[in-house]
């Protein structure tokens, strides 16, 4: 039946209604629903990185990027979260095993790694800040700290979010809803990776 | 880390003290009374109806969509109530402050208001019509109206739609709140730079503006892209792209514009919070800041956020127009190629907004060129709608007359709107009241439409008719209102008058100043009659019943279902054929609604959680303002904790059995009217044919 008839129809052979589509793709809804939502996310880091475009070189007297920025330290940051990325990628491919344990095995090394990595920023932070070097310096520093606190902020949360997800691995297996949230989780996570790229190219580089 | 203010402060309740409460101030204690006897009516009221139960489970926890969307456009509605009576005062303070001589009140030189609260009240006016008045109602129709267009049983994410909603609450509560605990912000809705900077505003104000656009703006981004994905994932079978109903196409091409822009004013309004809490530099007028930053960044989102309002309005003014005209809309490609076409050129003209930072030809041309292309797009538009209803049966019920009307208001708005693109004439106009008129046109028509769209789809929800005479009533008093108060602004703004004046120095303007105020008292009966006819319509509701069909010659699928819509929308999905699915079916003479071949069905269950975090997320906006630290902290502790507990929740849907939902059916069927044809209607089948047909099938 195509919408470019007038002539009348049999209502014998025609179907109106359609009780066997009811049930819609969960999965493929839920992750569909996270790129969007990873779109919005990635317009914030755009203004961001906007913002630093413009007022990165507003330095009002106090240090310069050249200064205080140390590309050898943010590369290791750099493989650090890589390779997080890539445990998180590899328990995925066991998630297509159906493979309980490897599954929380990669995740337990995503995390680690995400620790060390926000651990190193922290550290870097204080270092900083300890020299005087605080967001409130110049337009420069609030530009740099915000964009990359901001960063730092969301690979908390995705930790927090793998911890999560651990527990409900081990207590509901497999169900829908800890695959689609598994899957969210991988796109979230390789985001910040990509965003961290963008960082280093940008800010560090 | 955090910047010192000055003032006193204490950990347990933060800026808060007694001196905060404008008990003092006439005005205030007056509106505070006022919405302490409504609040106390409507608690007494359900008290005595016994009906605190009802409001829990159906409404307070639901997850239905049509109950999202309807209490969207209630909040809407309320808010739209508290931005006019704004509106009111500034009119009024206008009108009185005329002249070296005019008389001072209630402690102000001129007028009744002093200019700090003039300007909060003109700031409040803005913010409040545009995030919590027009937004909400134009979101709460999308909600109610897409999916039951798409044959969807609910949208894609029917708990994050809740979520959006309490958001919304929540952040219009804040603004309530600030009416009667501290101030608002007197720095105008967008918040100019760098007087909303924490040494030109070391008051509340600026934080409450900041922190109740920044909880709505993210419950708007939910909703976006709950809409794009209901949209893309759930559409029935059978309805390809090309069948789409055009509010559905409107809708899409709006939310698109929303996930992408409003995130940039989420990043505008974080960096200055960051400015105002922590000492930094984006936006101050030192240490390397860039006050014209905030501005780009504002309205990156600013001007896609008007097309993101008067898309849906377009959208819906297209389903109006064909439906009282007996005819397909006109035209249907171009105009999906032309919402597209407003929706992508809307990224490239905000800069508009300020010519005069003198940005340099090249730049202003390119903004002034882009902008100008909206006119063709919408030039489009409104050939189709004329189009539509040339040589068609008109008939002029209430939704008939507000789509007209906004249709001649879109005309006079548009071309101001083309008059403000060039940018010698904008030198010349800008910041003067021309602009305020222009805007307030264009509003106008996203008002219009949104009224007619309401009361073309309230039988839908509701399963009676708004009262038709009132209506017209309500809609005569607004084109008065609305013709009485712009042209006269006009008119000022070609003589020179500029915006946000709490005193007017020229006496000869007082004349087109008193017509503004009769216009303005104009809308204030229409008002009177809108509350009216809202309760003579429930009164009367049994004589006002309708069926499927209200309006005897709709044309989409929403109308395929029983009034009022049951909770599943349709008991079975129906099985798309052609563009306008239901003027198709009637065609054929299929128009029963008593499907076979019943199913079990999938449903959410309804949960409190969204509601509870819409009133955490009020705590945490309150303590952020007040800077009562230890309520920030729980308040987001308990959003996180809250969110992790229901990522832990299994029990969140139920099945209806197949018998169950037969049962629940006949039910809605036999208490609906049959849905009954009015006069002749042009088929959907003619919808995909470019040439329209004033013919009918049975001529």
């Amino acid at each position: 039946m195509t919408s470019r008839t007038t002539e009348t129809v049999e209502p014998g052979e025609i179907v109106l209604w359609d009780a066997r589509h009811d049930s819609h793709d969960r999965i493929a809804t839920r992750t569909f629903g996270f790129w969007l939502y990873m779109l919005s996310d990635a317009m914030i880091f755009a203004a961001l990185f906007t913002v630093y475009a413009i007022l990165g070189h507003n330095y009002a007297g106090g240090p310069t990027a050249a200064q205080i920025l140390h590309p050898g330290r943010a590369l290791i940051e750099t493989l650090v979260v890589f390779t997080s990325v890539l445990a998180f990628g590899l328990g995925m491919s066991a998630l297509k095993h159906g493979n309980r344990s490897a599954v929380l095995n990669w995740i337990a090394v995503a995390f680690v790694l995400g620790v060390a990595f926000v651990g190193l920023e922290i550290q870097a932070f204080a270092h900083l800040a300890n020299h005087g070097i605080v967001p409130q310096r110049s337009a420069f520093l609030s530009a740099f700290y915000t964009i990359v606190l901001t960063h730092g902020l969301h690979m908390v949360f995705g930790l927090l979010w793998m911890a999560v997800m651990a527990v409900q691995v081990l207590r509901d297996g497999f169900t829908d809803n800890v695959v689609y949230r598994l899957l969210n989780l991988r796109i979230f996570w390789h985001f910040q990776a990509v965003i961290w790229v963008c960082v280093f190219v940008f800010i560090y580089l | 880390m955090l910047v010192n203010l000055h003032g006193p402060w204490s950990p347990l309740v933060g800026r808060l003290a007694l001196p905060q409460i404008p008990y003092d101030n006439p005005l205030v204690v007056g509106a505070f009374f006022f919405s302490l006897a409504i609040a106390v009516a409507l608690a007494v009221g359900v008290t005595s109806a016994g009906r605190w139960g009802y409001l829990w489970r159906e409404w307070l926890t639901t997850v239905d969509h049509k109950k999202i969307g309807v209490m969207y456009i209630l909040v809407g509605m309320v808010m739209l109530f508290r931005g006019f009576i704004d509106a009111v005062m500034i009119r009024t303070q206008q009108v009185m402050a005329v002249g070296a001589h005019s008389a001072g009140h209630l402690g102000a030189l001129h007028g009744y208001m002093p200019p700090f609260h003039f300007d909060q009240v003109y700031s409040a006016h803005g913010a409040i019509m545009i995030f919590f008045a027009a937004t909400p109602i134009l979101v709460g129709l999308m909600n109610i109206v897409v999916p039951l267009q798409i044959g969807a049983r609910d949208m894609a994410y029917p708990y994050l739609n809740a979520v959006g909603l309490w958001l919304t609450v929540a952040a219009a509560a804040l603004v309530m709140l600030s009416l009667f605990v501290g101030d608002f912000s007197h720095a105008g809705w967008i918040g100019l730079t760098p007087l909303t900077e924490l040494p030109y505003s070391p008051g509340v104000g600026v934080d409450y503006w900041l922190w109740s656009v920044q909880i709505s703006s993210l419950g708007t981004t939910l909703g976006a892209i709950n809409l794009i994905a209901t949209i893309i994932k759930m559409r029935a079978p059978g309805m390809r792209w090309s069948r789409l109903p055009i509010f559905s196409w409107t809708s899409l091409s709006a939310n698109i514009i929303a996930v992408t822009t409003f995130p940039v004013l989420t990043a505008a309004l974080l960096l200055l919070t960051l400015d105002r809490y922590l000492g930094t530099h984006f936006f101050t007028a030192g240490m390397g800041g860039n006050l014209m930053l905030y501005t780009n960044l504002f309205w990156v989102w600013g001007h896609p956020e008007v097309y993101f309002l008067v898309l849906p309005a377009f959208g819906a003014l297209s389903e109006i127009i064909p439906t009282f005209s007996g005819k397909p809309l006109f035209g249907y490609a171009t105009m999906v190629l032309a919402s597209f076409g407003i929706a992508g050129i809307s990224w490239t003209t905000w800069l508009h907004h300020f010519f005069t930072m003198g940005a340099g030809p090249s730049i202003n041309t390119f903004f002034s060129l882009a902008t100008m292309t909206v006119g063709i797009f919408t030039g489009v538009k409104v050939f189709n709608w004329a189009f539509t209803m040339y040589r068609g049966r008109l008939r002029f019920d209430t939704p008939m007359l507000w789509a007209m009307a906004a249709v001649f208001l879109l005309l006079p708005g548009g071309l101001t709107g083309l008059m403000v693109a060039m940018v010698p004439a904008d030198y010349q106009v800008h910041n003067s009241v021309f602009l305020v008129a222009h805007f307030h046109n264009m509003i106008a028509v996203i008002a219009f439409a949104a009224l007619g769209a309401i009361s073309y789809w309230f039988p839908k929800v509701f399963g009676f008719k708004l009262d038709e005479p009132l209506g017209k009533r309500v809609f005569w008093y607004w084109v008065a209102g609305s013709l009485m108060v712009f042209v006269p602004m006009y008119l000022l703004g070609f003589m020179g008058m500029t915006r946000r004046l709490d005193y007017v120095s020229h006496p000869s303007w007082l004349p087109l100043l008193v017509l503004e105020e009769v216009g303005i008292g104009l809308y204030c009966i229409a008002a009177y009659y809108q509350v009216k006819q809202l309760y003579v319509s429930v009164r009367d509701r049994h004589v006002n019943r309708v069926g499927a069909d209200a309006w005897g010659m709709a044309r989409s699928m929403e109308w395929m279902t029983h009034s009022p819509v049951p909770f599943y929308n349709f008991a079975v999905t129906p099985r798309v054929h052609a563009r306008d699915e239901w003027a198709w079916r009637r065609e054929q003479g299929l128009t029963s609604l008593h499907p076979d071949g019943f199913q079990d069905i999938h449903m959410p269950k309804n949960t409190a959680v969204p509601l509870i975090l819409g009133g955490l997320s009020c705590a945490l906006g309150f303590g952020l303002v007040w800077r009562i630290w230890w309520l920030s902290a729980v308040s987001l502790a308990a959003i996180m904790g809250t969110v992790i507990a229901r990522a832990f929740e299994k029990d969140t849907d139920y099945v209806i059995s197949a018998v169950e939902l037969e049962r629940l059916d006949a039910g809605h069927a036999a208490s609906s009217p049959e849905p009954q044809t009015v006069g002749i209607v042009a088929g959907g089948g003619l919808a995909s044919r470019q040439a329209p047909s004033s013919r009918h099938p049975g001529d």
